[in-house]
């Protein structure tokens, strides 16, 4: 038997070599450019963000435009702050978060405990949907829903609403999963303590859960801290710290907004949006903090 | 015609002092040395852990895919040093049989066997490609059974025919040595005793080294045998020497079953 | 449950209205028509599928085969991540400030509003998604696969071509349908960059409106007709991130 490795007589391997190689570098240039946009973001933010940033910036309400206007033209740090974009913001959250936790964990639970039932992949897969639908979307529909429906008007109220819908699917998730790897022994020994059924959930798979739900919280938190459209639909935007959730209210990303419209406020909308990149920043590291703490 | 004279000056395949480690200082082999010889069936036994497959997979290199292995001393194929041609080129002439059947199951048959040169980038005509199939299929024997199916993807294939396609396709490329890591330990006896019997027939033109944890099979089929122990090579000799007579007290202790 | 929105949107006597004037753009102000912004919506997803795909893949393929469980693929995956982390308004206030200008520089006419620099910026937005999905998938191809073709003497793009590829197909697909879902819903960075005009794209740098981006645009003072269309227009743009992420996680539920 002859030894025939390559019958067709050319031998391809150096130029295959050179193809690899090619192949190779591409690959690596095409993913420097993909993580270039982030460094570029980031550096743009704290060269331009940190000089408007002092005291003032959180606690005092944002300027009008005369103000703005005089600070620029004097080549001066324009005065006030965001004080109004915190509060709404976090007014905002909470009363989402109020609503949307309990609901959430509660669905979570539900799917964890009912795992192959058709009404509970149904549940599963409208949770899917949910997921998937656009933020403008919730906004409209919050605005159909409450604006229009309860609080005939713009309102804090309708702005959580739409922030809760959006942190919906995410703790959903994250409560079935993180269920899912509870070991099993823990919920037999409770159970085999003859400890009734809601008890045992309550105090024993929520607690060893723990940080896995806690985890799916800050995460769905810093997901709607930066969410703008939903808010311009539903809450408007105030000059004043307001806290009334009939209301309108402001909130940071709704402030930038505003600062991006009025051509002598763009130095404040540089600060602002370090400020929320680096809340939500570290929202997101404390919370993989967590997840690899307890896990 | 270089081959030809490579061939007959020199052994088909020659280890020298040979030493591979996992990090700076695990060593899995230590300065192994040794010459295979052609047209032979080579068995390297051992306990688990003993570096067998490690000392196998360096002979084609293998090892290159993973960081952190470390690798020293020198293998020679016909006198050539392996380290001095492309891993593209040696594989070519080193054909590789794993211990799990794998073969590539989003292609058919006839895909899976050509394989290596579709891979490499061969421009043959379709009458070459067909050649090459059907001779590889009939040195494993199994062409009368998927002939008619050579188009099909090969899930529907036994454990032990979805191996014999894989060495078809490592023997498509008619290498030099076949490297065999534990072919049959996922198989049923009966699949077993068909590969082994295939191999008996195929060292008439091939050399195969075969690693196993199998004594009987290494008893059964192999020609020469070595064992290895703890990373060493501790005995190397002709098999049926090796299992009547064993030069050293370990190899006897693994032989008899004093461990394992 | 969402369907509590579909009522308000039918009282105004108005579903078989919206989708006859499906194919006539704007004209003035009391016939509205969804078209110029379904074009709008669709032409700068796809643009953004298509330039985030090499990006996404490479880095993928990076991170999950070349560079695989090494400290910088570890670093790159964190950087990547962190895209995902940036509030949406950011992305348009860089590219309001940093990529339009750039594309002006260009010399591209429209002072680097548009379609193109809208379909850039949803690239970046949707490259994590992309590449955390591609990021698994490449790596659930079994280690035996990839050893048989290097024993074969295949290169390393040999493999990847002829073994991953063929392996990760669906759900690389699958991959990249849930990116571009991602990219039809999203609103601030496009309403930044678009340019606000109520047009079918002619060219690839004019100006045109997408349905988020009109909807966030224009909903200060609608009322009456506009509201309900705008309106309509959500529904329209619910359907189809709707049907486009159910085909993507079906996709993957069949293959994972």
């Amino acid at each position: 038997m002859e030894r025939e490795a390559i019958i067709d007589g050319k031998d391809y391997t150096n130029w295959r070599e050179l193809k690899n190689k090619l192949f190779f570098g591409t690959v690596v240039v095409l993913s420097c450019i993909t993580i270039s946009p982030i460094l570029l973001i980031v550096y743009k933010l704290l060269a331009k963000g940190l000089k408007q940033i002092n005291f003032d910036f959180f606690f005092k309400v944002a300027p009008d435009t005369l103000q703005a206007m005089t600070a620029v033209q004097n080549g001066e740090v324009i005065p006030g702050g965001i004080a109004n974009g915190i509060t709404g913001t976090l007014l905002l959250v909470t009363v989402a978060s109020l609503i949307a936790i309990p609901v959430s964990i509660l669905i979570g639970i539900f799917l964890y405990e009912n795992q192959g039932k058709k009404y509970a992949n149904l549940v599963r897969s409208l949770t899917d949907i949910l997921q998937g639908v656009p933020s403008v979307v919730l906004g409209l529909i919050a605005y159909i829903w409450i604006v229009k429906g309860i609080t005939h008007g713009f309102s804090a109220l309708a702005g959580s609403v739409a922030l809760a819908i959006m942190m919906l699917p995410l703790i959903i998730r994250s409560t079935e999963e993180t269920m899912k790897m509870i070991p099993i022994s823990i919920k037999e020994a409770g159970a085999a303590l003859g400890v009734p059924y809601h008890k045992i959930i309550l105090k024993v798979m929520i607690p060893s859960g723990f940080s896995g739900l806690m985890t799916g919280i800050l995460l769905s938190i810093s997901r709607v801290l930066g969410e703008t459209a939903p808010l311009m639909l539903t809450t408007l935007g105030s000059t004043t710290i307001n806290l009334n959730i009939m209301k309108p209210t402001s909130a940071v990303p709704l402030q930038i907004w505003e600062f991006y419209n009025n051509p002598n406020m763009i130095d404040l909308v540089w600060s602002s949006s370090l400020f929320l990149m680096a809340f939500v920043l570290t929202l997101n590291i404390i919370a993989k903090r967590i997840s690899l703490r307890y896990s | 015609m270089n081959d030809k004279i490579l061939q007959i000056a020199h052994p088909v395949l020659s280890i020298n002092k040979l030493s591979i480690a996992y990090g700076k200082d695990k060593y899995a082999v230590k300065d192994v040395t040794a010459d295979v010889k052609r047209n032979s069936i080579t068995a390297i036994m051992g306990p688990s852990g003993c570096g067998k497959s490690t000392l196998l997979r360096a002979i084609n290199r293998m090892h290159e895919l993973y960081p952190n292995i470390h690798t020293e001393g020198e293998i020679k194929l016909n006198g050539e040093s392996i380290y001095g041609m492309s891993t593209t080129k040696l594989r070519r002439k080193i054909g590789m049989v794993f211990q799990r059947p794998n073969p590539f199951p989003t292609m058919s048959i006839y895909e899976n066997v050509i394989a290596g040169y579709d891979l490499n980038g061969s421009k043959l005509k379709k009458s070459q490609k067909d050649e090459i199939v059907e001779s590889s299929l009939h040195d494993v024997g199994l062409f009368e059974e998927v002939k008619d199916s050579l188009n099909k993807k090969g899930n529907f294939l036994s454990g032990g025919q979805q191996q014999r396609l894989c060495v078809a396709r490592a023997l498509a490329f008619k290498p030099e040595v076949i490297l065999m890591d534990e072919p049959t330990s996922a198989l049923d006896p009966l699949s077993t005793a068909k590969i082994e019997d295939l191999l008996v027939e195929l060292k008439e033109h091939y050399t195969i080294i075969l690693v196993t944890h199998n004594m009987s099979q290494a008893a059964r089929i192999s020609d020469n045998a070595m064992f290895m122990y703890l990373g060493e090579l501790v005995e190397y000799d002709k098999t049926k020497t090796m299992f009547t007579n064993p030069k050293d007290s370990r190899t006897e202790g693994y032989l008899t079953g004093k461990f394992g | 449950m969402i369907k509590g929105a579909f009522p308000a949107f039918q009282k105004f006597g108005f579903f078989g209205f919206i989708f006859s004037t499906e194919w006539n753009p704007t004209e003035g102000r009391e016939a509205y028509g969804a078209m110029p912004f379904i074009a709008g919506t669709v032409i700068t997803s796809l643009l953004a599928l298509v330039i985030c795909f090499p990006l996404a893949f490479s880095t993928s393929l990076f991170i999950a085969e070349y560079y695989r469980k090494t400290k910088i693929a570890n670093i790159l995956s964190t950087l990547v991540d962190l895209l995902a982390g940036v509030p949406s308004i950011v992305y348009g206030l860089w590219g309001f400030y940093t990529l339009r200008p750039l594309i002006a520089q260009l010399g591209y006419p429209g002072q680097g509003y548009g379609i193109f620099t809208s379909g850039l910026i949803l690239a970046i937005m949707i490259i994590p998604y992309a590449t955390s999905i591609s990021n698994e998938i490449i790596s659930m191809v079994p280690n035996e696969l990839k050893e048989a073709a290097y024993s074969l003497g295949a290169t390393r793009m040999e493999v990847i071509f002829s073994v991953i590829l063929p392996n990760a197909r669906s759900g690389l697909v699958a991959g990249y349908i849930l990116a571009l879902g991602r990219a039809l819903g999203e609103t601030m960075a496009v309403t930044m960059l678009i340019g606000n005009a109520n047009i079918i794209p002619t060219g690839l740098f004019s100006p045109g409106n997408s349905m988020a981006s009109v909807i966030a645009n224009q909903f200060g003072e609608a009322d009456g007709l506009k509201l309900s269309s705008l309106i309509a227009i959500g529904l329209l743009l619910f359907a189809v991130t709707a049907i486009i992420n159910a085909i993507g996680k079906i996709i993957i539920r069949k293959f994972a």
